[in-house]
């Protein structure tokens, strides 16, 4: 086996692993492997994959984006009150992305501008946005939406049978994927991320591609937001803690690599896919909340372990 | 004490890097190891100090055969190796780095009072005693650094020690301090292994040579009985036509004017003007300020004043992008950290300074890209097996091809060179001075900062001289001799 093989092996590894673990489920449930079954799975993770693909440009870049669940948060009930102030579920949906971006955008400022680790700007951001979105919130939820279109973003189904959530997380997979693998900007994004001095010296504007890809994780994390806001008909201000975590269990599971500059968006989508297929096969064998737990943070660390050990 | 290596074979997967090779080394004496990238020079190094260990063959001291698997059991036999890249942890004390690993200590406590005191003694004798042991070793020349690590393998009592391109990054001044050190090794009984490129140190400071190539071991001459040619010819297989090949020199109209350059303290008062076709050398000391001027002009350093035209029109550089759309390409000092991306493909890194030249609405034309690519690797002779492969697999001449492609996608009006054939075989040298000649014969204007003196008197037209910031002097280089150059760059200098 060339070593190149071993690469091309490797790069498939967590997507063999979904797989396996696929086939060691439906073997053991018999529920499992029903069409129903598959887009409930894909349903469940949708959120989590939406924010994890823009988690892995972070990530990409070295970085990390640790406030995607307080910007879901705030979107989300700024989502919420523009409906319950009368305004148009479409308006609403576009002021939550776009508040999502441009507090993205603020994360990369202070991160590119104001040379601040991203671990500590987003950190910070974090806690700042979850305050603010207890006090747009008032502290409580807010529910009560009637509008259709706002219903369908998370609880719709396409055709009778693809969730909307699903649409949506694979039409932003497929967004990422070309747009990681077949533009300028992308190309940049692994430049910056595996040597910024010498994207820097190459002509590569590296604090123009660090805001954009902060502001980019901001409105997937909207996006999110939306969806978990139409899914509960309901925007709460703890809602998303948390979700960073699991964010970037998916981009680490999916082979990206903290260090930066190595990774991919497929890899994002199968790491993803096999949280919640993990979640879902436990669940329908009864296992204990409990023993989930522990049955996911050793797959999480084993996956990794291998990972490692391909490399030396 | 008499050391040989005698049939060490080694193979990575299925790559055979060393093929039966023998070596023998006697104390006192000051042996060269030479050969082209690639020929296992390194590979045979890393076997003797540990690091690897070979898949067949024996290591003998005095005849009587050893085992060596692990650094620890080479410095138990007086084996100290002294790498290229420094083994340097930037944040510790220069103590600290002395004595990482065996820190003299009482029940886990280290003792600071003696080890700071060993540390000073140690220091002394390699000529480093205004180093101040508590110093973090990241604010050290990369010189200084060199001789905390000969320091460092001193105190391991070394008997047998390998020094691995250790005045790749020193001035010609570090270079004598350096010399001067290893003669008095070799006084004192120590056998030197040198591993080098610069040939002309070679025959100032050893006594054999031996000749590696291909992973073969080719021969062993007594560097008395040998002469520059015969070397080189024992290296590549081949005799070279020309050590620097000829360049009809047909200067055009001036391409690049700076007048009253400064940036915030460390240079001022540059003056030079370079015409389309001509290579501009600079030569100094490093610290001198070389490595600034190409910066400042680069964007790099955000502080400069003084004025600078292109092509007769004022240019405004305050960013590299400012630099790179004004046609100036730059060539760093520091290929790896500076140069390339190194996880990437010869592709990738050749097209990420105008990869708008390949792309329509921020989209990748992928077939344009890779035939842009496959033109320039055949145009500059990069020799890897395809565009795909990762660039730290290349050696160091392709690697340097590589970073002249980068900006040859778009011929630039002015090239910065700094220490471009660093780290580069001769074969591959003159590979890189014929691609610096044919840029200049296309009405390239280039400046070049060169430590390597023969280099930079045979590639430029002129050359300017930097001493401590300033520029002390500008020659013809026809007229000029590596005294005359050596004694402008240290004019001012109190001796040392």
């Amino acid at each position: 086996m060339t070593a190149q093989h071993k690469a091309t092996l490797q790069r498939l590894g967590p997507f063999l692993a979904l797989v396996a673990v696929c086939i060691a489920l439906a073997v053991m449930s018999p529920d499992f492997l029903t069409v129903g079954n598959a887009f409930d799975v894909m349903r469940q993770v949708s959120i989590n994959a939406v924010i994890a693909f823009g988690m892995t440009l972070s990530i990409l870049l070295g970085g990390i984006d640790l406030s995607v669940g307080s910007i879901l948060a705030v979107s989300s009930v700024l989502a919420a009150r523009t409906m319950t102030g009368g305004h148009d579920a479409v308006f609403a949906t576009g002021v939550a992305i776009l508040a999502g971006a441009a507090m993205g955008s603020l994360n990369g400022v202070v991160i590119a501008k104001g040379k601040v680790a991203p671990f500590i700007a987003t950190l910070g951001m974090m806690t700042l946005l979850r305050g603010l979105a207890l006090v747009l919130a008032n502290g409580s939820p807010i529910s009560g939406f009637s509008s259709d279109f706002f219903a369908m973003l998370g609880g719709g189904y396409l055709e009778r049978l693809v969730p909307v959530p699903v649409v949506l997380m694979l039409a932003t997979f497929a967004v990422f994927w070309f747009v990681l693998s077949r533009t300028v900007f992308g190309r940049h994004v692994y430049a910056t991320g595996g040597n910024v001095e010498a994207a820097k010296l190459s002509g590569v504007n590296t604090d123009r591609v660090q805001i954009l890809v902060y502001t980019i994780c901001g409105a997937m994390a909207a996006l999110a937001g939306v969806i978990l806001t139409s899914r509960l008909d309901s925007a709460q201000p703890t809602a998303g803690a948390g979700y960073e975590l699991d964010a970037i269990t998916a981009v680490v599971l999916g082979g990206t690599s903290l260090a930066g500059g190595r990774g991919w968006i497929f890899g994002t989508l199968v790491g993803a896919l096999l949280i919640g297929v993990l979640n879902n096969g436990l669940n329908l064998m009864g296992v204990s909340a409990f023993y989930q737990q522990v049955v996911k943070g050793s797959v999480i660390l084993l996956a990794v372990l291998l990972d490692r050990g391909g490399k030396t | 004490m008499n050391l040989s290596m005698k049939g060490i074979s080694k193979s990575f997967g299925t790559v055979r890097v060393l093929d039966n090779v023998d070596f023998t080394i006697a104390g006192g004496e000051i042996h060269a190891l030479v050969g082209e990238n690639g020929a296992g020079k390194s590979t045979l190094m890393k076997i003797l100090s540990g690091a690897h260990t070979a898949d067949s063959g024996s290591i003998l001291i005095d005849g009587e055969p050893i085992a060596i698997h692990s650094t620890r059991e080479a410095e138990a036999h007086g084996i100290a190796i002294i790498h290229q890249e420094l083994n340097m942890i930037p944040q510790l004390s220069v103590m600290d780095n002395l004595f990482l690993g065996r820190e003299p200590n009482v029940l886990g406590v280290i003792r600071r009072g003696r080890m700071h005191a060993e540390a000073r003694v140690l220091l002394g004798r390699v000529g480093a005693a205004q180093v101040d042991p508590d110093r973090e070793a990241h604010t050290l020349s990369i010189g200084l650094q060199q001789l905390v690590e000969i320091a460092k393998a001193l105190s391991l009592n070394a008997r047998v020690l390998i020094m691995d391109e250790p005045t790749a990054s020193l001035t010609e001044r570090e270079i004598a301090t350096l010399f001067t050190i290893m003669r008095e090794l070799k006084a004192r009984g120590v056998a030197i292994v040198y591993v080098s490129h610069r040939m002309e140190e070679l025959f100032s400071i050893c006594d054999k040579v031996s000749v590696l190539r291909d992973g073969h071991f080719i021969g062993e001459r007594e560097v008395a009985q040998t002469n520059f040619n015969e070397i080189v010819q024992l290296m590549v297989g081949r005799e070279l036509k020309e050590r620097f090949p000829k360049r009809a020199a047909a200067l055009g109209a001036v391409r690049l004017k700076v007048e009253d350059l400064a940036d915030d303290g460390h240079i001022s008062g540059i003056n030079f003007e370079v015409r389309a076709g001509e290579v501009l050398g600079i030569s100094g000391l490093i610290g001198a300020g070389r490595s600034r001027i190409l910066n400042t002009l680069f964007g790099v350093n955000r502080q400069m004043s003084g004025t600078v035209s292109l092509d007769g029109k004022p240019l405004s550089v305050r960013r590299p992008i400012d630099a790179i759309a004004a046609g100036i390409g730059y060539v760093t000092e520091d290929r790896k950290g500076q140069g390339l991306v190194a996880d990437w493909s010869v592709r990738e890194n050749t097209t990420l300074v105008h990869l708008d030249k390949y792309s329509r609405f921020g989209i990748v034309n992928r077939k344009a890209e890779d035939a842009g690519v496959k033109e320039l690797m055949e145009e500059l002779h990069v020799r890897a097996r395809d565009a795909e492969l990762e660039v730290k697999s290349l050696s160091g001449g392709n690697e340097q091809k590589v970073v002249f492609a980068k900006w040859l996608v778009s011929p630039p009006k002015v090239l910065l060179l700094d220490e471009p054939t660093r780290g580069v075989d001769v074969g591959g040298k003159a590979e890189i001075y014929q691609i610096i000649n044919n840029l200049a014969a296309a009405g390239t204007a280039i400046v070049m900062v060169s430590s390597e003196l023969p280099e930079v008197l045979a590639m430029s037209d002129r050359i300017l001289v930097m001493c401590e910031g300033r520029q002390t002097a500008i020659f013809d280089a026809k007229a000029a001799t590596q005294e005359a150059l050596m004694t402008a760059a240290t004019r001012g200098v109190r001796a040392a």
